[in-house]
Protein backbone atom coordinates (compact mmCIF):
# COMPACT_ATOMS: atom_id res chain seq x y z
CA UNK A 1 0.00 0.00 0.00
CA UNK A 2 1.34 3.53 -0.92
CA UNK A 3 1.43 6.25 1.55
CA UNK A 4 -0.46 9.13 0.90
CA UNK A 5 2.76 10.99 0.34
CA UNK A 6 4.06 8.73 -2.10
CA UNK A 7 0.29 8.86 -4.22
CA UNK A 8 1.29 12.48 -4.18
CA UNK A 9 4.47 12.20 -5.70
CA UNK A 10 3.97 9.87 -8.17
CA UNK A 11 0.21 12.86 -9.04
CA UNK A 12 2.91 15.33 -8.87
CA UNK A 13 5.31 13.61 -11.27
CA UNK A 14 2.96 12.32 -13.85
CA UNK A 15 1.06 15.55 -13.88
CA UNK A 16 4.38 17.87 -14.64
CA UNK A 17 4.82 15.16 -17.80
CA UNK A 18 0.93 16.11 -18.77
CA UNK A 19 1.92 19.66 -18.71
CA UNK A 20 4.78 19.24 -20.99
CA UNK A 21 2.86 17.69 -23.04
CA UNK A 22 -0.10 20.02 -23.33
CA UNK A 23 1.95 22.96 -23.08
CA UNK A 24 4.41 22.03 -25.88
CA UNK A 25 1.37 22.66 -28.14
CA UNK A 26 0.30 25.81 -27.74
CA UNK A 27 1.69 28.46 -30.06
CA UNK A 28 3.60 31.84 -29.43
CA UNK A 29 0.72 33.73 -29.97
CA UNK A 30 -1.24 32.50 -27.18
CA UNK A 31 1.67 32.79 -24.88
CA UNK A 32 0.90 35.74 -22.84
CA UNK A 33 -2.84 34.40 -22.24
CA UNK A 34 -2.08 31.20 -21.38
CA UNK A 35 0.06 32.28 -18.68
CA UNK A 36 -2.05 34.49 -17.16
CA UNK A 37 -4.96 31.13 -17.37
CA UNK A 38 -1.79 29.42 -15.31
CA UNK A 39 -2.12 31.68 -13.26
CA UNK A 40 -6.04 31.22 -12.41
CA UNK A 41 -4.87 28.04 -12.18
CA UNK A 42 -2.66 28.28 -9.38
CA UNK A 43 -4.78 30.02 -7.43
CA UNK A 44 -6.47 26.76 -7.06
CA UNK A 45 -4.58 27.56 -3.73
CA UNK A 46 -7.53 28.78 -2.23
CA UNK A 47 -9.13 25.08 -1.83
CA UNK A 48 -6.12 24.96 0.71
CA UNK A 49 -6.67 28.20 2.29
CA UNK A 50 -10.56 27.70 2.72
CA UNK A 51 -10.01 25.24 5.31
CA UNK A 52 -7.49 27.39 7.30
CA UNK A 53 -9.91 30.00 8.26
CA UNK A 54 -12.45 27.73 9.74
CA UNK A 55 -13.36 29.00 12.83
CA UNK A 56 -14.52 32.85 13.97
CA UNK A 57 -11.60 33.35 16.22
CA UNK A 58 -9.55 36.15 16.04
CA UNK A 59 -5.75 34.42 16.01
CA UNK A 60 -3.03 34.18 13.75
CA UNK A 61 -3.85 30.87 11.67
CA UNK A 62 -7.23 32.52 11.16
CA UNK A 63 -5.69 35.40 9.44
CA UNK A 64 -3.07 34.02 7.76
CA UNK A 65 -6.14 31.54 6.39
CA UNK A 66 -8.13 34.92 5.42
CA UNK A 67 -5.00 36.59 3.60
CA UNK A 68 -4.24 33.59 1.77
CA UNK A 69 -8.12 33.11 0.73
CA UNK A 70 -8.02 36.87 -0.63
CA UNK A 71 -4.40 36.46 -2.36
CA UNK A 72 -5.60 33.40 -3.97
CA UNK A 73 -8.94 35.12 -5.09
CA UNK A 74 -7.38 37.68 -6.68
CA UNK A 75 -5.58 35.43 -8.90
CA UNK A 76 -8.71 33.02 -9.62
CA UNK A 77 -10.97 36.48 -10.14
CA UNK A 78 -8.60 38.39 -12.05
CA UNK A 79 -6.64 35.03 -13.81
CA UNK A 80 -9.86 34.50 -15.29
CA UNK A 81 -11.22 37.73 -16.31
CA UNK A 82 -8.27 39.11 -17.89
CA UNK A 83 -7.56 35.63 -19.99
CA UNK A 84 -11.09 36.22 -21.25
CA UNK A 85 -10.33 39.91 -22.28
CA UNK A 86 -7.23 39.26 -23.90
CA UNK A 87 -8.98 36.70 -25.80
CA UNK A 88 -12.12 38.29 -27.05
CA UNK A 89 -9.41 40.70 -28.56
CA UNK A 90 -7.84 37.93 -30.81
CA UNK A 91 -9.66 38.33 -34.18
CA UNK A 92 -9.33 36.36 -37.29
CA UNK A 93 -9.35 38.67 -40.66
CA UNK A 94 -12.20 40.02 -41.34
CA UNK B 1 -21.63 11.24 2.00
CA UNK B 2 -20.70 14.50 0.17
CA UNK B 3 -17.41 13.91 2.09
CA UNK B 4 -16.46 11.15 0.15
CA UNK B 5 -18.31 12.40 -2.95
CA UNK B 6 -15.19 15.01 -2.54
CA UNK B 7 -12.62 13.48 -4.19
CA UNK B 8 -14.20 12.86 -7.52
CA UNK B 9 -15.05 16.30 -7.93
CA UNK B 10 -12.28 17.59 -7.37
CA UNK B 11 -11.13 15.29 -10.12
CA UNK B 12 -13.52 16.37 -12.51
CA UNK B 13 -12.52 19.84 -12.16
CA UNK B 14 -8.50 18.77 -12.24
CA UNK B 15 -9.95 17.08 -15.95
CA UNK B 16 -11.69 20.79 -16.61
CA UNK B 17 -8.73 22.17 -15.92
CA UNK B 18 -6.22 19.92 -18.52
CA UNK B 19 -9.67 20.59 -20.86
CA UNK B 20 -9.14 23.93 -20.80
CA UNK B 21 -5.59 24.27 -21.18
CA UNK B 22 -6.16 21.70 -24.37
CA UNK B 23 -8.69 24.20 -25.42
CA UNK B 24 -6.01 27.08 -25.26
CA UNK B 25 -3.65 26.07 -27.72
CA UNK B 26 -5.52 27.20 -30.77
CA UNK B 27 -6.76 30.32 -31.08
CA UNK B 28 -10.40 29.10 -32.12
CA UNK B 29 -10.86 27.37 -28.98
CA UNK B 30 -8.83 29.33 -26.66
CA UNK B 31 -12.05 31.29 -25.33
CA UNK B 32 -13.67 28.05 -24.25
CA UNK B 33 -11.00 26.91 -23.13
CA UNK B 34 -10.26 29.69 -20.50
CA UNK B 35 -14.09 29.25 -19.38
CA UNK B 36 -13.44 25.51 -19.11
CA UNK B 37 -10.88 26.41 -16.70
CA UNK B 38 -12.86 28.80 -14.77
CA UNK B 39 -15.72 26.80 -14.40
CA UNK B 40 -13.45 23.73 -12.88
CA UNK B 41 -12.35 26.51 -10.23
CA UNK B 42 -15.63 27.32 -9.26
CA UNK B 43 -17.17 24.23 -9.13
CA UNK B 44 -13.41 23.00 -6.90
CA UNK B 45 -14.64 26.41 -4.86
CA UNK B 46 -18.07 25.69 -3.93
CA UNK B 47 -17.69 22.17 -3.14
CA UNK B 48 -15.16 23.01 -1.13
CA UNK B 49 -17.56 25.57 0.94
CA UNK B 50 -20.35 22.78 1.00
CA UNK B 51 -17.49 20.43 2.28
CA UNK B 52 -16.96 22.72 5.28
CA UNK B 53 -20.22 22.57 6.16
CA UNK B 54 -21.63 25.08 9.46
CA UNK B 55 -18.48 26.37 10.30
CA UNK B 56 -18.09 30.48 11.22
CA UNK B 57 -17.48 31.66 7.59
CA UNK B 58 -16.42 35.28 9.05
CA UNK B 59 -13.16 35.18 7.78
CA UNK B 60 -13.30 32.93 4.83
CA UNK B 61 -15.97 35.55 3.57
CA UNK B 62 -13.92 38.58 3.78
CA UNK B 63 -10.78 37.19 1.92
CA UNK B 64 -13.58 35.62 -0.60
CA UNK B 65 -15.26 38.92 -1.18
CA UNK B 66 -12.27 41.62 -0.74
CA UNK B 67 -10.19 38.79 -3.01
CA UNK B 68 -12.82 38.85 -5.64
CA UNK B 69 -13.45 42.89 -6.01
CA UNK B 70 -9.72 43.40 -6.48
CA UNK B 71 -9.06 41.03 -9.03
CA UNK B 72 -11.72 41.70 -11.30
CA UNK B 73 -11.07 45.95 -10.88
CA UNK B 74 -7.56 44.58 -11.93
CA UNK B 75 -8.59 42.59 -14.42
CA UNK B 76 -11.00 45.20 -16.15
CA UNK B 77 -8.76 48.50 -15.69
CA UNK B 78 -5.37 46.67 -16.84
CA UNK B 79 -4.04 48.46 -20.11
CA UNK B 80 -2.46 45.79 -22.54
CA UNK B 81 0.70 47.21 -22.11
CA UNK B 82 0.94 46.66 -18.61
CA UNK B 83 0.22 42.82 -18.41
CA UNK B 84 3.55 42.19 -17.77
CA UNK B 85 3.02 44.05 -14.44
CA UNK B 86 -0.16 42.20 -14.34
CA UNK B 87 1.04 38.98 -14.59
CA UNK B 88 3.94 39.71 -12.31
CA UNK B 89 2.32 40.85 -9.85
CA UNK B 90 -0.05 37.69 -9.92
CA UNK B 91 2.40 35.15 -10.06
CA UNK B 92 3.14 36.52 -6.22
CA UNK B 93 0.14 36.74 -5.02
CA UNK B 94 -0.11 33.26 -5.89
CA UNK B 95 3.36 32.34 -3.85
CA UNK B 96 2.33 34.18 -1.11
CA UNK B 97 -1.23 32.47 -0.91
CA UNK B 98 1.03 29.57 -1.04
CA UNK B 99 3.29 30.44 1.96
CA UNK B 100 0.40 31.79 4.24
CA UNK B 101 -1.39 28.46 4.15
CA UNK B 102 2.10 26.85 5.15
CA UNK B 103 2.32 29.86 7.81
CA UNK B 104 -1.57 29.13 9.08
CA UNK B 105 -0.57 25.17 9.46
CA UNK B 106 2.16 26.09 11.54
CA UNK B 107 0.56 28.65 13.96
CA UNK B 108 -2.52 26.11 14.57
CA UNK B 109 -0.07 23.25 14.92
CA UNK B 110 1.69 25.42 18.00
CA UNK B 111 -1.23 27.14 19.34
CA UNK B 112 -1.83 24.65 22.37
CA UNK B 113 1.76 24.62 22.82
CA UNK B 114 2.45 28.02 24.33
CA UNK B 115 4.89 27.56 27.10
CA UNK B 116 5.97 24.61 26.44
CA UNK B 117 7.48 22.08 23.28
CA UNK B 118 6.64 21.60 20.27
CA UNK B 119 6.73 18.53 18.14
CA UNK B 120 6.54 20.07 15.19
CA UNK B 121 5.61 16.36 13.27
CA UNK B 122 3.20 15.13 15.24
CA UNK B 123 1.83 18.38 15.88
CA UNK B 124 1.71 19.13 12.58
CA UNK B 125 -0.12 15.39 11.28
CA UNK B 126 3.37 13.41 9.71
CA UNK B 127 6.49 14.07 8.59
CA UNK B 128 5.38 15.04 4.64
CA UNK B 129 3.29 17.91 5.66
CA UNK B 130 6.24 19.18 8.10
CA UNK B 131 8.61 18.92 5.01
CA UNK B 132 6.16 20.02 2.34
CA UNK B 133 4.92 22.89 4.72
CA UNK B 134 8.83 24.24 5.14
CA UNK B 135 9.11 24.22 1.19
CA UNK B 136 6.02 25.63 0.60
CA UNK B 137 6.67 28.68 2.67
CA UNK B 138 10.13 28.77 1.05
CA UNK B 139 8.96 28.52 -2.38
CA UNK B 140 6.00 30.62 -1.94
CA UNK B 141 7.86 33.39 -0.30
CA UNK B 142 10.56 33.38 -3.07
CA UNK B 143 7.68 33.83 -5.47
CA UNK B 144 5.91 36.58 -3.52
CA UNK B 145 9.08 38.53 -3.30
CA UNK B 146 10.72 38.15 -6.47
CA UNK B 147 7.28 38.98 -8.47
CA UNK B 148 7.08 42.00 -6.57
CA UNK B 149 10.92 43.30 -7.93
CA UNK B 150 10.14 42.02 -11.36
CA UNK B 151 6.75 43.70 -10.88
CA UNK B 152 8.51 47.31 -9.51
CA UNK B 153 11.07 46.86 -12.31
CA UNK B 154 8.64 46.42 -15.12
CA UNK B 155 6.55 49.47 -14.05
CA UNK B 156 9.73 51.22 -13.81
CA UNK B 157 9.33 52.42 -9.68
CA UNK B 158 12.95 50.46 -9.39
CA UNK B 159 15.69 49.94 -11.56
CA UNK B 160 18.35 46.99 -11.39
CA UNK B 161 21.53 47.56 -9.15
CA UNK B 162 24.90 46.47 -10.86
CA UNK B 163 26.38 45.16 -7.86
CA UNK B 164 28.86 42.46 -8.15
CA UNK B 165 27.40 39.14 -8.93
CA UNK B 166 29.55 36.60 -7.75
CA UNK B 167 29.51 38.04 -3.92
CA UNK B 168 26.06 37.39 -4.17
CA UNK B 169 25.54 34.48 -5.67
CA UNK B 170 27.71 32.59 -3.14
CA UNK B 171 25.51 34.55 -0.23
CA UNK B 172 22.34 33.62 -1.69
CA UNK B 173 23.77 29.79 -1.86
CA UNK B 174 24.66 30.32 2.10
CA UNK B 175 21.33 31.45 2.75
CA UNK B 176 19.27 28.54 0.67
CA UNK B 177 21.66 26.06 2.64
CA UNK B 178 20.87 27.69 6.24
CA UNK B 179 17.15 28.15 5.71
CA UNK B 180 16.60 24.28 4.63
CA UNK B 181 19.13 23.37 7.43
CA UNK B 182 17.02 25.55 10.19
CA UNK B 183 13.71 23.70 8.24
CA UNK B 184 15.20 20.85 9.07
CA UNK B 185 16.34 21.39 12.51
CA UNK B 186 12.73 22.29 13.06
CA UNK B 187 11.38 18.95 12.38
CA UNK B 188 13.94 16.62 13.52
CA UNK B 189 13.32 17.12 17.07
CA UNK B 190 10.93 19.54 19.79
CA UNK B 191 11.49 23.25 19.71
CA UNK B 192 10.47 25.36 22.51
CA UNK B 193 7.14 27.05 21.40
CA UNK B 194 9.01 30.37 21.41
CA UNK B 195 11.62 29.57 19.57
CA UNK B 196 9.83 27.34 17.15
CA UNK B 197 7.92 30.39 15.99
CA UNK B 198 11.37 32.62 15.93
CA UNK B 199 12.69 29.72 13.80
CA UNK B 200 9.89 29.88 11.11
CA UNK B 201 9.37 33.57 10.99
CA UNK B 202 13.11 33.18 10.11
CA UNK B 203 12.68 31.05 7.11
CA UNK B 204 9.71 33.56 6.05
CA UNK B 205 12.39 36.73 6.13
CA UNK B 206 15.20 34.60 5.00
CA UNK B 207 13.45 33.26 1.67
CA UNK B 208 11.51 36.91 0.85
CA UNK B 209 15.43 38.36 1.17
CA UNK B 210 16.65 35.71 -1.32
CA UNK B 211 13.64 36.24 -3.66
CA UNK B 212 14.36 40.12 -3.64
CA UNK B 213 18.44 39.89 -4.21
CA UNK B 214 18.11 37.08 -6.67
CA UNK B 215 15.20 39.16 -8.73
CA UNK B 216 16.87 42.39 -8.17
CA UNK B 217 20.15 42.22 -10.52
CA UNK B 218 18.41 40.52 -13.35
CA UNK B 219 18.39 42.94 -16.22
CA UNK B 220 15.23 44.35 -18.49
CA UNK B 221 15.84 41.92 -21.26
CA UNK B 222 15.88 38.80 -19.66
CA UNK B 223 12.38 39.88 -17.79
CA UNK B 224 10.83 37.34 -19.90
CA UNK B 225 12.76 35.04 -18.42
CA UNK B 226 12.11 35.81 -14.79
CA UNK B 227 7.86 36.14 -15.00
CA UNK B 228 7.98 32.71 -16.88
CA UNK B 229 10.63 31.25 -14.16
CA UNK B 230 8.13 33.15 -11.38
CA UNK B 231 4.92 31.87 -13.06
CA UNK B 232 6.42 28.48 -12.63
CA UNK B 233 7.37 28.60 -9.25
CA UNK B 234 3.91 30.05 -8.21
CA UNK B 235 2.74 26.71 -9.61
CA UNK B 236 5.26 24.53 -7.88
CA UNK B 237 4.11 26.80 -4.49
CA UNK B 238 0.99 25.23 -5.02
CA UNK B 239 1.89 22.15 -5.30
CA UNK B 240 3.35 21.96 -2.47
CA UNK B 241 0.50 23.72 -0.56
CA UNK B 242 -1.28 20.36 -1.95
CA UNK B 243 1.14 18.07 0.20
CA UNK B 244 0.52 20.31 2.97
CA UNK B 245 -3.65 20.00 3.01
CA UNK B 246 -3.50 16.74 1.24
CA UNK B 247 -5.43 17.43 -1.64
CA UNK B 248 -4.26 15.85 -4.65
CA UNK B 249 -6.07 18.70 -6.47
CA UNK B 250 -3.54 21.07 -5.60
CA UNK B 251 -0.99 18.89 -6.90
CA UNK B 252 -2.29 18.24 -10.38
CA UNK B 253 -2.65 22.21 -10.80
CA UNK B 254 -0.13 23.03 -9.72
CA UNK B 255 2.53 20.99 -11.31
CA UNK B 256 0.83 21.70 -14.66
CA UNK B 257 1.36 25.28 -13.86
CA UNK B 258 4.65 24.57 -13.08
CA UNK B 259 5.39 22.84 -16.16
CA UNK B 260 3.49 25.42 -17.89
CA UNK B 261 6.13 28.62 -16.39
CA UNK B 262 8.78 25.52 -17.14
CA UNK B 263 8.36 25.27 -20.40
CA UNK B 264 8.05 28.92 -21.72
CA UNK B 265 10.85 29.65 -19.63
CA UNK B 266 12.86 27.13 -21.63
CA UNK B 267 11.58 28.75 -24.97
CA UNK B 268 12.21 32.47 -23.77
CA UNK B 269 15.94 31.39 -23.17
CA UNK B 270 16.55 29.33 -26.26
CA UNK B 271 15.36 32.31 -27.86
CA UNK B 272 17.99 34.57 -26.43
CA UNK B 273 20.84 32.12 -26.66
CA UNK B 274 21.14 32.00 -22.91
CA UNK B 275 20.55 28.86 -20.29
CA UNK B 276 18.88 29.46 -17.29
CA UNK B 277 22.20 29.43 -15.42
CA UNK B 278 23.18 32.47 -17.42
CA UNK B 279 20.02 34.56 -16.43
CA UNK B 280 20.02 34.01 -13.08
CA UNK B 281 23.74 34.11 -12.23
CA UNK B 282 25.35 36.01 -14.61
CA UNK B 283 25.31 39.46 -16.33
CA UNK B 284 24.66 39.81 -20.01
CA UNK B 285 27.94 40.60 -21.97
CA UNK B 286 29.16 43.66 -19.19
CA UNK B 287 30.29 45.49 -21.86
CA UNK B 288 29.72 49.34 -22.39
CA UNK B 289 26.95 51.01 -23.80
CA UNK B 290 28.16 54.31 -22.94
CA UNK B 291 30.13 55.65 -26.01
CA UNK B 292 28.94 56.48 -29.67
CA UNK B 293 30.31 52.85 -30.52
CA UNK B 294 31.08 54.38 -33.88
CA UNK B 295 28.87 54.21 -36.27
CA UNK B 296 29.76 56.07 -39.46
CA UNK B 297 26.95 55.52 -42.28
CA UNK B 298 24.14 56.33 -40.40
CA UNK B 299 21.27 58.07 -42.62
CA UNK B 300 18.81 59.75 -41.15
CA UNK B 301 15.31 60.40 -42.94
CA UNK B 302 12.20 61.76 -41.83
CA UNK B 303 8.68 60.15 -41.90
CA UNK B 304 7.58 62.09 -45.03
CA UNK B 305 10.27 60.76 -46.90
CA UNK B 306 9.32 57.02 -45.71
CA UNK B 307 5.89 57.74 -46.91
CA UNK B 308 7.35 58.20 -50.14
CA UNK B 309 9.22 55.20 -50.09
CA UNK B 310 5.62 53.45 -49.72
CA UNK B 311 4.78 54.61 -52.91
CA UNK B 312 6.17 51.93 -54.34
CA UNK B 313 6.59 49.17 -52.81
CA UNK B 314 4.23 45.80 -52.97
CA UNK B 315 5.16 44.35 -49.09
CA UNK B 316 6.13 45.66 -45.76
CA UNK B 317 7.03 43.82 -42.60
CA UNK B 318 6.44 45.41 -39.20
CA UNK B 319 8.46 44.55 -36.41
CA UNK B 320 7.00 45.67 -32.79
CA UNK B 321 9.35 45.69 -29.81
CA UNK B 322 9.11 46.50 -26.85
CA UNK B 323 9.48 50.34 -27.40
CA UNK B 324 6.73 49.82 -29.33
CA UNK B 325 4.32 49.06 -25.90
CA UNK B 326 6.02 52.03 -24.39
CA UNK B 327 4.98 54.53 -26.88
CA UNK B 328 1.04 52.59 -26.90
CA UNK B 329 1.97 52.88 -30.76
CA UNK B 330 0.05 49.14 -31.96
CA UNK B 331 -3.76 51.60 -32.82
CA UNK B 332 -1.76 53.75 -35.01
CA UNK B 333 0.71 51.26 -36.82
CA UNK B 334 -2.76 49.25 -37.30
CA UNK B 335 -4.10 52.32 -39.08
CA UNK B 336 -0.99 52.77 -40.99
CA UNK B 337 -1.15 49.07 -42.19
CA UNK B 338 -4.71 49.80 -43.07
CA UNK B 339 -3.60 52.66 -45.38
CA UNK B 340 -1.21 50.53 -46.89
CA UNK B 341 -3.66 47.37 -47.20
CA UNK B 342 -5.74 49.48 -49.01
CA UNK B 343 -3.38 50.49 -51.78
CA UNK B 344 -2.76 46.57 -52.29
CA UNK B 345 0.29 46.30 -50.09
CA UNK B 346 1.09 42.76 -49.03
CA UNK B 347 1.43 43.46 -44.99
CA UNK B 348 3.01 41.32 -42.32
CA UNK B 349 3.85 41.46 -38.32
CA UNK B 350 7.34 39.82 -37.37
CA UNK B 351 7.10 38.59 -33.79
CA UNK B 352 9.75 37.58 -31.85
CA UNK B 353 10.25 35.38 -29.37
CA UNK B 354 11.80 37.79 -26.66
CA UNK B 355 10.20 41.28 -28.14
CA UNK B 356 8.56 42.63 -25.03
CA UNK B 357 8.92 41.94 -21.77
CA UNK B 358 6.46 38.70 -21.05
CA UNK B 359 6.11 35.83 -24.19
CA UNK B 360 3.81 36.52 -26.13
CA UNK B 361 3.44 40.13 -25.29
CA UNK B 362 3.41 41.90 -28.79
CA UNK B 363 0.72 39.55 -30.01
CA UNK B 364 -1.44 40.64 -27.66
CA UNK B 365 -0.67 44.36 -28.03
CA UNK B 366 -1.51 43.65 -31.79
CA UNK B 367 -4.52 41.99 -31.08
CA UNK B 368 -5.85 44.86 -28.93
CA UNK B 369 -5.62 46.76 -31.95
CA UNK B 370 -7.62 44.60 -34.36
CA UNK B 371 -4.44 43.09 -36.27
CA UNK B 372 -6.12 40.06 -37.48
CA UNK B 373 -3.47 36.76 -35.85
CA UNK B 374 -3.18 35.50 -39.51
CA UNK B 375 -0.97 38.51 -39.98
CA UNK B 376 1.51 37.72 -37.23
CA UNK B 377 4.63 35.76 -38.08
CA UNK B 378 6.44 33.88 -35.98
CA UNK B 379 10.56 34.60 -36.45
CA UNK B 380 11.22 30.62 -38.07
CA UNK B 381 8.53 31.38 -40.53
CA UNK B 382 9.21 34.70 -41.59
CA UNK B 383 12.79 34.45 -41.72
CA UNK B 384 13.57 33.05 -45.64
CA UNK B 385 10.79 35.68 -46.52
CA UNK B 386 12.92 39.04 -45.78
CA UNK B 387 15.13 38.78 -48.77
CA UNK B 388 11.90 39.39 -50.77
CA UNK B 389 10.41 42.05 -48.79
CA UNK B 390 9.92 45.19 -49.55
CA UNK B 391 10.27 47.79 -46.64
CA UNK B 392 10.63 46.77 -43.12
CA UNK B 393 9.41 49.05 -40.09
CA UNK B 394 11.16 48.55 -37.28
CA UNK B 395 9.50 49.79 -34.45
CA UNK B 396 11.16 50.10 -30.92
CA UNK B 397 13.12 46.60 -31.73
CA UNK B 398 16.72 46.33 -31.11
CA UNK B 399 18.31 43.88 -30.36
CA UNK B 400 16.38 40.94 -32.03
CA UNK B 401 17.27 42.18 -34.95
CA UNK B 402 21.18 42.91 -34.68
CA UNK B 403 22.96 41.04 -37.65
CA UNK B 404 25.85 41.07 -34.96
CA UNK B 405 24.06 37.86 -33.38
CA UNK B 406 24.74 35.84 -36.64
CA UNK B 407 27.99 37.68 -38.49
CA UNK B 408 29.87 38.66 -35.55
CA UNK B 409 31.80 35.52 -33.55
CA UNK B 410 32.99 37.98 -30.93
CA UNK B 411 29.48 39.85 -30.00
CA UNK B 412 28.19 38.78 -26.66
CA UNK B 413 24.71 38.45 -28.42
CA UNK B 414 26.15 36.02 -31.39
CA UNK B 415 24.52 32.50 -31.96
CA UNK B 416 21.16 34.53 -30.67
CA UNK B 417 18.18 33.64 -33.08
CA UNK B 418 17.32 37.31 -34.46
CA UNK B 419 14.94 38.40 -37.40
CA UNK B 420 16.86 38.69 -40.28
CA UNK B 421 15.65 42.34 -41.29
CA UNK B 422 18.91 43.10 -43.18
CA UNK B 423 18.45 40.96 -45.82
CA UNK B 424 15.10 42.82 -46.85
CA UNK B 425 15.24 45.33 -49.35
CA UNK B 426 14.69 48.72 -47.46
CA UNK B 427 14.90 48.86 -43.58
CA UNK B 428 13.69 51.73 -41.95
CA UNK B 429 14.36 52.08 -38.26
CA UNK B 430 12.42 53.54 -35.40
CA UNK B 431 13.73 54.91 -32.61
CA UNK B 432 14.57 57.90 -30.12
CA UNK B 433 18.91 57.46 -30.42
CA UNK B 434 21.44 55.45 -31.45
CA UNK B 435 21.88 53.94 -27.97
CA UNK B 436 21.59 50.98 -27.74
CA UNK B 437 19.35 48.05 -26.65
CA UNK B 438 19.45 46.10 -23.05
CA UNK B 439 22.14 43.72 -24.18
CA UNK B 440 24.61 47.30 -24.14
CA UNK B 441 25.91 46.35 -27.72
CA UNK B 442 25.78 48.25 -30.73
CA UNK B 443 23.73 47.82 -33.61
CA UNK B 444 25.49 47.79 -37.16
CA UNK B 445 22.32 47.59 -39.12
CA UNK B 446 21.56 50.93 -38.27
CA UNK B 447 24.90 51.48 -40.66
CA UNK B 448 24.31 49.05 -43.27
CA UNK B 449 23.39 50.99 -46.80
CA UNK B 450 19.71 49.81 -47.17
CA UNK B 451 19.01 51.10 -43.55
CA UNK B 452 16.98 54.85 -42.68
CA UNK B 453 16.79 55.72 -39.30
CA UNK B 454 13.69 57.67 -38.40
CA UNK B 455 13.85 58.88 -34.76
CA UNK B 456 11.63 60.08 -32.62
CA UNK B 457 8.41 58.55 -30.41
CA UNK B 458 7.10 55.06 -32.62
CA UNK B 459 3.86 56.67 -32.20
CA UNK B 460 4.55 60.14 -33.24
CA UNK B 461 6.54 59.08 -36.02
CA UNK B 462 3.94 56.76 -37.02
CA UNK B 463 1.02 59.51 -36.68
CA UNK B 464 3.41 61.75 -39.26
CA UNK B 465 3.73 58.47 -42.05
CA UNK B 466 -0.02 58.01 -41.87
CA UNK B 467 -0.98 61.83 -42.70
CA UNK B 468 1.82 61.65 -45.41
CA UNK B 469 -0.02 58.42 -47.19
CA UNK B 470 -3.22 59.79 -46.93
CA UNK B 471 -1.92 62.65 -49.06
CA UNK B 472 -0.49 59.51 -51.80
CA UNK B 473 -2.39 59.79 -54.79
Amino acid sequence: MLSPLMIGLYVFVLAIFLGFELITKVPPTLHTPLMSGANAISGITVVGALYCAQTGETNLANIFGAVAVAFAMINVVGGFLVTNRMLSMFKRKK
Amino acid sequence: MLSQLLPLAYLAAASLFIFGIRNLSKVRTAARGNRLAALGMLAAIILTLLDLGTIDYRWILGGIVVGSVVGAIAAIRIQMTQMPEMVALFNGFGGAASALVALSFFFRAIAGHAGGDVDLIPALGGASIGVTSVLSLLVGSVTFSGSLVAFMKLNGTIRGNHLSFQAINILNLILIVVLLGLGGALLVKPWPYLWAMIAFLVILVGSLKLGVTTTLRIGGADMPVVISLLNSLSGVAAAMAGFVVQNYLLIISGSLVGASGLILTQIMCKAMNRTLGEVLFKNFGGSTGDKDDGYSNVKESSAEEVAMLMEDVSSVVFVPGYGLAVAQAQHTTRELANLLEARGIDVKYAIHPVAGRMPGHMNVLLAEADVPYEQLVEMDQINPDFKTTDLVIVLGANDVVNPAATNDPSSPIYGMPILNVHEARTVVIVKRSLSPGFAGIANHLFDNDNSIMVFGDAKKVLQEMVTEVKQLS
